[in-house]
């Protein structure tokens, strides 16, 4: 328990750390939002407008910035990330929460998808080394090699546009309303289809390499050596000794990588216009919308931290080496 | 080049009393290492008998083959070795005889651990360290014995740590929590488990203190007493084996060159490398020598000469020992129950008396 503690204590200090850096790294940046808005409409606005918006912006206070930063904390503690710019007013915290189960349900199970079925064909490529199996390797660098936004582009133009079995881009149906119904449920896993497969495509060949390459390492060890020369069946021997020690180093990356699910999608929801939290931050950051782009950001370290902590019990759990026992 | 070396395929049998019968019989057992055209051969026609109840030593250099021979005679060496020749027979309990080289996969898995138990080297990464020690003790012995209950294999397993002097409560630990000398008694009390006929131990104390070795070595000889197994005992520490093996087998190079009980070996060695190898170690008892260790070191097994492996280190070499490789045979005083593989007491010239060291 006291080990829980001390993790949970370390995530906290590192949470308030990232969101202290996230709130004032954006100002530092020269300009602010009001002269970059007048910029982008181009004479559009009337200067006279520039002060009505400074005060609708709240840029007219005088505020230190150390009150500045005790006002945002109030306002993130009640969950209050501010209003869009772009999307003028409704509040970021709802273009997040609209956006951030698309990215989270989509990446996040091709994720665990791709996880699974790596380690799977890793462990039977290691525990087959110097046969056959060897030459799925090159295969497998291959789709390791390979950019996903390339692969993307590929997937759509043999399976969307050539063959036309699966949509080019979009989420959902748009003829459909989100409802909990299983025409919907089943036109979000059609529309899906395809972003999915680019994603375990090219995440999964990095799971085989390495478990194929951690199973190469375990299966040497004497533990295992004493697991065959105990008579166990060889299935007990390659999933409970080799393959059960070869999967902790992917555990902690396979968390590692599901904190990457929102923040590292952002090409491929653009390449597939997949309404994600990617999608958001590209149109946040290509708007100047100051406002969405701190909220994307606040969840995306969020969602790190909170995969690192996933990853850190997750491993105490498997590995009982780390579980520290206080004296 | 070492493919061109012929041995001799004469089978060289125990010429010792057979009152005891063997147990475990290795017969001109090869094994190469490295595949293609220039294999490595790093046991050639190696034979060794193990009678019931017997303790055999099994002494030699680093690199001589003596865990090769452990792990070939198990099926359990990894590529890039390969068994290229030979027989290993077992005697089960009912008499029945059976070569565990030919044995089908099923049969083999059946065999291991219930004929054939092994400590290994490493007492430290012995044991999966993501399992309790109880669930590493109850699945060997489930897998071979699937209809005895798990509370019954929970209570044998606890049975066992008694046995080894490990209080039944570290049933619950993980291997990180117990020393070394416990995680090797660990190994011994899960090696005997189903009660083998045989226990090849290889070097099981070589990552522990000079105490906990003895106590270990002694507690497995006080086991052997009790429930009346065999032991393979490789190591390179010959005084250790002079005091608790019955018999020693001397290897060299890939080779056995001596085998005899084991006062024999100590008090009258025929082999001029058993005699070396003896003058390496302080003596046991009596006035302190000097001591000498074998000028040279022994030879790339990838690049054979013909004749005697020893012979570049030998003090006694003749001409043909640098031509003709000698085969494991009785001494020149025909001693029964020792064989010895060296010219000097097949092919001594006429006129020539066998030097000192090796006649006495």
């Amino acid at each position: 328990m006291r080990f829980l503690l001390r993790r949970v204590v370390f995530y906290a200090l590192t949470a308030w750390a990232a969101i202290t850096i996230n709130f004032f790294i954006p100002r530092m940046l020269p300009g602010d939002p009001v002269t970059a808005l007048l910029g982008r409409m181009q004479g559009r606005i009337d200067s006279n407008a520039e002060h009505s918006l400074r005060v609708l912006f709240g840029l007219d206070q005088d505020t230190s910035m150390w009150q500045q930063y005790l006002d945002y904390w109030g306002l993130l503690l009640r969950g209050d990330l501010g209003l869009s710019f772009t999307h003028f007013p409704t509040p970021v915290a709802d273009i997040v929460s609209q956006s951030l189960p698309w990215t989270v349900g989509l990446v996040g199970v091709a994720t665990i998808i791709a996880f699974v079925i790596g380690s799977l064909i890793g462990t039977f490529l290691g525990w087959r080394r110097g046969t056959w199996a060897d030459g799925l390797l090159p295969v497998a660098t291959f789709f390791q090699a390979v950019p996903y936004f390339w692969l993307g582009l590929i997937t759509i133009a043999v399976l969307s546009v050539n063959l036309g079995w699966f949509p080019s881009s979009g989420s959902y149906d748009r003829g459909l309303v989100p409802a909990f119904s299983g025409e919907f449920i089943g036109s979000v896993v059609y529309y899906g289809f395809l972003p999915a497969l680019t994603v375990v495509l090219s995440s999964v060949a990095g799971w085989v390499l390495g478990m194929r390459n951690m199973m190469v390492t375990v299966s040497s060890e004497d533990y295992v050596t004493v697991a065959h020369a105990k008579g166990l069946p060889e299935r007990q021997v390659m999933l409970g000794y080799a393959a059960r020690n070869a999967v902790l180093p992917q555990v902690s990356s396979f968390a590692l990588s599901l904190g990457f699910v929102v923040g590292g999608t952002l090409i491929m929801e653009m390449v597939f216009s997949y309404q994600g939290i990617g999608y958001t931050l590209y149109q946040a950051v290509s708007t100047h919308d100051y406002p969405l782009m701190q909220g994307c950001f606040l969840v995306i370290t969020l969602s790190v931290l909170v995969a690192n902590m996933v990853a850190d019990l997750a491993y105490a759990l498997l590995d009982p080496r780390t579980r520290t026992e206080d004296r | 080049m070492s493919t061109g070396v012929e041995t001799s395929p004469g089978v060289a049998r125990d010429a010792g009393p057979t009152a005891e019968e063997p147990v475990l019989e290795v017969r001109n057992l090869s094994v190469d290492y490295g595949f293609g055209d220039d294999p490595t051969h790093v046991l050639r026609e190696v034979s060794l008998t193990l009678r019931r109840g017997e303790v055999l030593g099994l002494a030699g250099e680093s690199g001589c083959g003596k865990s090769t021979l452990a792990y070939a005679a198990t099926r359990l060496l990894p590529p890039p070795g390969l068994i290229t020749g030979g027989e290993v027979w077992l005697t089960g309990r009912d008499g029945q005889r059976a070569d565990l080289l030919a044995l089908s996969d099923a049969e083999l898995r059946a065999a291991r651990w219930r004929d054939i138990a092994i400590v290994f080297q490493g007492a430290m990464s012995s044991l999966n360290p993501v399992f309790r020690v109880e669930k590493q003790l109850i699945d060997g012995i489930l897998a071979h014995r699937p209809r005895m209950g798990r509370a019954e294999a929970r209570e044998r397993a606890a049975e066992l740590l008694r046995l080894v002097g490990i209080s039944a409560d570290r049933l619950r630990a993980y291997p990180h929590q117990l020393s070394g000398g416990m995680r090797q008694r660990v190994m011994i009390a899960m090696a005997l488990a189903l009660e083998p006929q045989v226990l090849i131990m290889d070097e099981p104390t070589t990552a522990l203190d000079v105490v906990m070795q003895r106590q270990i070595l002694e507690q497995v000889m006080e086991l052997r007493e009790r429930l009346g197994f065999s032991v393979v005992l490789i190591t390179h520490d010959v005084s250790l084996l002079v005091e608790v093996a019955d018999r020693i087998a001397v290897m060299y190079a890939g080779e056995i060159v001596e085998t005899a009980p084991a006062r024999d070996v100590y008090q009258r060695p025929r082999h001029p490398y058993s005699a070396g190898l003896l003058g390496s170690f302080p003596p046991l008892h009596g006035p302190r020598r000097e001591l000498a260790g074998i000028p040279g070191a022994p030879p790339d097994l990838s690049q054979r000469e013909p004749g005697c492996p020893f012979a570049a280190r030998c003090p006694h070499v003749m001409d043909v020992c640098r031509t003709e490789l000698p085969v494991l045979g009785r001494t020149a005083a025909a001693e029964s129950g020792r064989l010895v593989a060296c010219h000097l007491h097949t092919s001594l010239p006429a006129g020539k008396k066998l030097p000192d060291l090796v006649a006495r």
